[in-house]
């Protein structure tokens, strides 16, 4: 879907996507990283399960809502990549305790 | 990790790094007041700007003049001596000017004298069927995409809608070598004659000939359909192809696997709504504007708006209104301060306007759905469900809210309020004014019950809760 423009010398940023090794860069948000993975990253809706990406990238549409080391419902367009950060895709709503 | 606020009460309080917080920060902090910069983002920019420090997008030509023209700003905001804390997010603001801050999972209320809400914009809602499918986004979110990371598609992609940012958009991407393989450009037909009295003011501003340059720019190297009238996006568990309806009335499909949708820019208004700021219909930009007197003042004595929440003005204006809100600042804590008037820079940064916003005005079809097309994306309620409620006796939208939920979502109405306010208005037979908004209330962003419960407390609130 995307791809990165030539000339990007920033430092790479490993992140695990559903136990998979993904290679970001730093300054990446999540879902810039995930978008940029090629993975199926599509979360699920908590009303319906309705499949869905991001759709605004600015914190605005809470389409992008992702488990983050363990904690559900963040907003991944605002979040930056870190080394070693775990990343569950959505799959309808938060679960308790997460 | 950013830090929480230092101090429990500040002079001045900015809400937003964008153009016009940015400026605003670097007058009010080098005037010596206790000034306190709180932004949402990774860094400074707001959207306009954004990844200003950070983009991988290092050769000037690329991303353009305008883009760099906000380094300079940036810097002066951060040598200004404010504090500055990004990633922070603003949940509460009343009309005490006492603001509740998350940051790092943490929250704290602060006290400013004077509050300045520089949130910006976000785009306008583009409500067409299948708008929810994965695969469609917004231009912005490309655009964003494109500065903060310096990705493009490489898929085959439309891009469909108006404005300047759509071209702007679309420029940026080609120069990046990424891929467009249409642009639907959605400009009533009609709105050329309406705007043309206009267009004095904008020939003779900025925007004229930069607007001319990327059009061409682009026109040279991707197909244009102009005067499309229906918009649809189609496929099962994504995009996978778009449809539109040409101006001569012929119905074409596109394969698509990325769409990206544009028809301009609307004041983003939960805060200033949500601290209690007067709002009105604004029947030119089609969105809630604030009552502000020049200075950028509201209706809550102690704050004030700068920038496109403001009204749309762009991001030149946005920094002109970002000093002016400073100087009023500056003025209110030390009266025999010099603070010089913009009011002509101002006037100058927002001369062609006019002719935008009646250009650029969307079509009622773009904005007012029908049938199942849904309207909010987050309780997934469609066109046809808002009237259903009309129909049995729904009057606004907070009484929806009861009926289906629209607006209780995480995004708190910001993708569905605008498409519902217009919906019923003209279910009703009423004028949007008349028909209102969403009560906005805090918290504007979501926080964890936690957060609220760690707050420091006084020993009297704990007593007038707890038992025995």
């Amino acid at each position: 879907m995307f791809k990165r423009a030539d000339g990007d010398s920033r430092r790479s940023v490993t992140i695990h996507v559903e136990g998979q090794a993904v290679a970001a860069r730093e300054g990446d948000t999540v879902s810039a990283a995930l978008l940029a993975s090629g993975l199926d990253v599509r979360r699920a809706t908590a009303v319906s399960g309705a499949r869905r990406l991001p759709y605004c990238m600015m914190g605005v549409c809470f389409d992008c809502l992702v488990t983050i080391d363990g904690v559900g419902n963040r907003q991944g367009c605002l979040v930056p990549v870190a080394e070693g950060m775990q990343i569950e895709i959505q799959k309808g709503k938060r679960e308790i305790g997460k | 990790m950013s830090a929480a606020p230092k101090r429990d009460q500040y002079d001045v309080v900015i809400i937003g790094a964008g153009p016009a917080g940015l400026a605003a920060t670097a007058d009010a902090a080098g005037a010596g007041l206790s000034t306190l910069l709180l932004d949402e983002n990774a860094g400074p920019g707001g959207q306009v700007w954004r990844a200003i420090n950070s983009t991988p997008v290092k050769e000037e030509a690329l991303l353009g003049t305008d883009y760099w023209s906000g380094a300079e700003i940036a810097k002066a905001a951060r040598d200004s001596g404010a504090e500055i804390i990004h990633r922070a997010t603003v949940w509460s603001l009343d009309r005490n000017l006492e603001i509740g801050v998350s940051v790092g999972g943490g929250s704290a209320f602060i006290k400013a004298r004077r509050v300045i809400i520089a949130t910006g914009a976000q785009e306008r809602p583009f409500p067409i069927p299948g708008w929810t499918l994965p695969g469609v986004m917004t231009a912005g979110a490309a655009q964003t995409m494109l500065k903060s990371s310096g990705l493009v598609p490489d898929c085959p992609t439309v891009i469909a809608g108006q404005g300047p940012l759509l071209w702007l958009l679309a420029a940026q991407i080609l120069r990046l070598g990424g891929r467009i393989d249409r642009v639907l450009d959605t400009t009533p037909r009609a709105n050329y004659m309406a705007a043309l009295p206009h267009a004095f003011g904008f020939v003779t501003s900025p925007y004229f000939m930069k607007g001319l340059a990327m059009m061409r720019e682009v026109r040279a190297k991707v197909p244009v359909t102009g005067g499309v009238t229906e918009l649809a996006a189609a496929g099962n568990g994504k995009l996978d192809a778009v449809s539109y309806v040409t101006a001569g009335g012929k119905r074409e499909t596109l394969s698509a696997e990325l769409l990206l949708l544009h028809q301009g820019v609307v004041p983003n208004v939960n805060l200033a709504m949500a601290a209690g700021v007067e709002h009105r219909w604004n029947e030119l930009q089609l969105c809630w504007t604030p009552v502000l007197d020049a200075l950028g003042n509201s209706s809550i004595p102690g704050i004030a708006i700068a920038g496109d929440g403001a009204g749309i003005g762009g991001a030149q204006a946005a920094v002109w209104r970002g000093r002016a809100a400073a100087g009023s600042a500056i003025k209110a804590s030390r009266s025999n301060a010099k603070v010089s008037d913009v009011s002509a820079q101002l006037r100058r940064a927002e001369r062609g306007r006019a002719f935008l916003d009646t250009l650029f005005q969307p079509a009622k079809q773009f904005r007012i759905p029908q049938g199942d097309t849904i309207v909010c994306r987050c309780e997934e309620i469609t066109a046809k469900d808002v009237l259903d409620s009309v129909a049995i006796g729904a009057t606004g939208p907070n009484q929806l809210k009861a009926y289906r939920r629209t607006g209780m979502g995480p995004c708190q109405g910001r993708l569905c309020g605008l498409t519902v306010t217009e919906l019923m208005a003209e279910a009703r037979g009423k004028s949007p004014q008349e028909i209102g908004y969403y009560r906005l209330r805090a918290p504007v962003k979501p926080i964890m019950l936690s957060e609220l419960a760690n707050l420091p407390k006084t020993e009297e609130a704990t007593k007038a809760v707890v038992r025995g």
